[in-house]
């Protein structure tokens, strides 16, 4: 490119004579950079693909020279005995060690790199950690009430909270729960999904209204949710502390995450489906009944079950609002009834070791229970349809057989 | 065989007229579903009102005093929440101390550095995480968390504690033999319960928003010649930033109502102070949980009111993260 001197350019030079002189010929401003192929690059990358084993070597070795200097420095020189300790140093040294050996082969920005890498990964396996603790403490402490068949089915009935474990169990808490979910799931499952309906499919200026006022309620704190069903249901009204108070209150909680979750899930269906059932014309409820809710099962599937699961675990509405029996309660509307959390929590309160066990055995019951529908909610949300079932597979692949290998060879 | 329809050989035949307004099944389905959501309105909505009614009466009462005073005496007609506010305050601070690093980290390491292989088993173990019930983080913090945490605490008093954060009072970090029952109880160790119940939440949110990262500009980082941390920091957390934020306040609007898990692990105590290692605070959720029971017509208004500024409190920050989220680069992309 050539560039072409302005003309008022001689007058600014004799008034500024400080700017070197413009050339009277333009020279070339711009060039090509001219590449030596066969030169190494000035700063050596590392490759983003598989490592090679120097430098799988190169990330796994500082770590491992770490863990023995860590021993050396917390258990035998330093007066730091203990696993935190250990394990603290440990971190700190394989950083250290990790940003030096980076430093070798690479400048600063390996360094960081290198760094970074480490940091995320130790922050992921703290997290695995809390995880792994969790469900061990719970296990560990509550493993011994589970050897006992009779904390599957019975009740506390008659059972003080120093007797063994051969007495009492968790029947009537699983019972419980199960009923005051499912009373809560009865009432929530239409009214969230409607809502989230009306609110992606109808809209309107309402359906506006709705979705903040409902997003606006997500934000309602369990216990006062609780604390409401407690004041309107059995303060004003006067009924007794029962299952079915306790299920209005995880109904009034779970009501506004499953609509918003729901509402989130049918948003992102495809547009272009809803419209080529209308254009197909179907009429609007089919296309709902028929396209929408069909494409956004696993979602909802998912948001129902996430619901579900922190409903079940959630003990602060239990709490205000049902009461606690000891005995298998089959009636909601009677009378109080116990449910999981509540038993864990009224168990732990109490401050007997054999009761505290029993409450951890509980736990360990309730965990199972959220692994359980969360085990459900992954099969269901797993997408279906996109892939021809199992039987129609095997027998295409059957009939396609000879074709396909005579084509294949 | 197929013609042409020629125009003006049938006269008869008009445009349909075309009309927006539902008919037949149209009309029941439209109907039906504004009246679903009328009533999901009338019921979330009137639970906000509710709470809001009834707590007028103490507001009106005890007017500005219920927001400064720190005593919970009922009986005594003195009743404030600025204690449990600041104590509300603190374990959710704690909280978030201690779980946004790790959620974005945990986010970070799924999305980007975690096998591709691992990455779905990964992302399943967070949601589980998430599903835990809180009164499970509740006892780990309780059996397993809390003897530690008072060691941590011990030893940020003894190299920390000029600064009155850090400060136990009543305790002499030197000592031959530590005072153990000062460090337990406190609002760090309900603190650390709450991160692990919030974390996974906050962690599901980022690490949606950083998996929305456009790849072609990664891949334009990782062409010019970036790391994978230069990447990261140029091209997924400047689109990640309102997930970052979002999350991390959606974490927090739930910390700040958490009940189980704080009423298992503190001691109440009503006291305006800086010191989150000390043993006692109090929160508004745990103050509810343990005071309907003995609570007359009256108290009950006041712990409706304490539970409606929760609300409040709550509804701010999740309202906040919700705006930042959608105003972001990386809200955008969720609608398909």
């Amino acid at each position: 490119m050539t560039a072409t001197l302005p003309p008022e350019a001689p007058t600014d030079q004799a008034t500024t004579p400080a700017v070197p002189a413009v050339p009277a010929v333009p020279a070339p401003l711009t060039h090509l950079p001219t590449y030596d192929e066969d030169a190494a690059p000035a700063v050596p990358r590392a490759s983003l693909g598989r490592l090679s084993p120097d430098e799988k070597f190169s990330r796994l070795g500082p770590w491992a020279a770490a863990l023995g200097l860590s021993w050396l420095l917390t258990q035998q020189l330093l007066p730091l005995a203990g696993p935190a300790w250990f394990v603290v140093v440990w971190f700190g040294l394989g950083l250290a060690l990790t940003a030096t050996t980076a430093a070798m082969s690479g400048g600063s920005t390996e360094v960081r790199d290198r760094l970074a890498e480490a940091l995320v990964t130790g922050g992921a396996v703290v997290v695995a950690g809390v995880l792994v603790t969790t469900v061990y403490d719970v296990v560990s402490q509550g493993w011994r009430p589970l050897t006992h068949l009779n904390f599957f089915l019975d009740d506390m009935a008659g059972v003080g909270p120093k007797d063994s474990f051969d007495r009492g169990g968790v029947a009537h808490a699983v019972v419980g729960s199960l009923i005051e979910l499912g009373i809560a799931l009865v009432i929530t499952l239409p009214l969230g999904i409607g809502t989230a309906v009306f609110m992606t499919e109808v809209g309107g200026r309402f359906a506006t209204l709705v979705r903040t006022v409902v997003e606006a309620m997500t934000a309602l704190p369990s216990i006062v949710a609780g604390l409401f069903v407690y004041t309107v249901l059995i303060r004003a009204l006067g009924y007794p502390r029962s299952g079915l108070a306790a299920a209005l209150a995880i109904a009034v909680m779970m009501l506004p995450i499953i609509a918003r979750a729901a509402d989130v899930v049918l948003r992102v269906v495809p547009s272009g489906l809803r419209e080529a059932s209308l254009a197909l014309g179907a009429s609007r409820w089919r296309t709902v009944w028929c396209v929408v809710l069909p494409t956004a099962r696993p979602g909802l599937a998912t948001a129902v079950i996430l619901g579900v699961a922190r409903g079940i675990g959630e003990t602060s509405p239990v709490l205000l609002t049902s009461g606690a029996a000891a005995f298998l309660v089959a009636d909601p509307s009677e009378g109080a009834m116990n449910s999981l959390p509540l038993y864990i929590f009224s168990l732990v309160r109490s401050g007997e070791p054999t009761a505290i066990t029993r409450a951890y055995g509980a736990a360990a019951v309730l965990l199972g229970l959220v692994l359980l529908l969360f085990v459900v909610a992954r099969l269901l949300a797993r997408p279906r349809g996109t892939r021809p079932s199992l039987r129609t597979r095997l027998v295409t692949r059957l009939r396609q057989a000879p074709s396909i290998s005579q084509e294949n060879r | 065989m197929t013609t042409l329809p020629l125009p003006g050989t049938d006269d008869d035949v008009r445009p349909r007229r075309i009309s927006r307004r539902a008919t037949g099944a149209d009309a029941v389905f439209e109907h039906a579903s504004r009246a679903v959501g009328a009533s999901v309105l009338v019921v979330t909505g009137g639970v906000g009102l509710f709470l809001a009614w009834q707590a007028y009466p103490t507001l009106d009462r005890y007017g500005w005093s219920f927001f400064t005073e720190t005593q919970w005496q009922p009986e005594a007609d003195v009743v404030g929440i600025a204690a449990v506010l600041a104590g509300t305050a603190s374990v959710a601070l704690v909280a978030m101390a201690f779980a946004f690093p790790l959620a974005l980290l945990t986010a970070l390491y799924i999305s980007e550095y975690a096998p591709a292989r691992l990455r779905s088993t990964l992302v399943s173990l967070v949601d589980l995480m998430a599903a835990i019930p809180s009164i499970v983080y509740g006892l780990w913090g309780f059996s397993l968390v809390m003897p530690h945490a008072a060691e941590l605490a011990l030893w940020l008093h003894r190299n920390l504690g000029w600064i009155p954060l850090f400060d136990v009072r009543g305790s002499d970090p030197d000592a031959a033999v530590w005072d153990a029952s000062r460090y337990t109880a406190s609002a760090f160790c309900a603190g650390i319960a709450v991160a692990a119940m919030v974390m996974p939440m906050s962690c599901a949110v980022m690490r949606q928003v950083f998996s929305q990262t456009p790849p072609g500009e990664k891949e334009a980082a990782l062409a010019l010649g970036s790391t994978r941390w230069g990447m990261i920091r140029t091209v997924v957390l400047p689109f990640g930033r309102g997930g970052i934020i979002g999350g991390t306040m959606l974490g927090l609007g739930r910390a700040l109502g958490e009940t189980i898990a704080v009423f298992l692990i503190v001691s109440p105590a009503f006291e305006l102070k800086w010191n989150v290692l000390e043993i006692g605070t109090s929160t508004v959720s745990a103050l509810i949980a343990g005071r309907f029971g003995e609570a007359s017509d009256a108290q009950l208004s006041a712990l409706l009111a304490a539970g409606f500024v929760l609300f409040l409190i709550t509804l701010v920050v999740n309202t906040l993260a919700a705006v930042v989220v959608g105003r972001s680069r990386s809200g955008a992309g969720t609608d398909a």
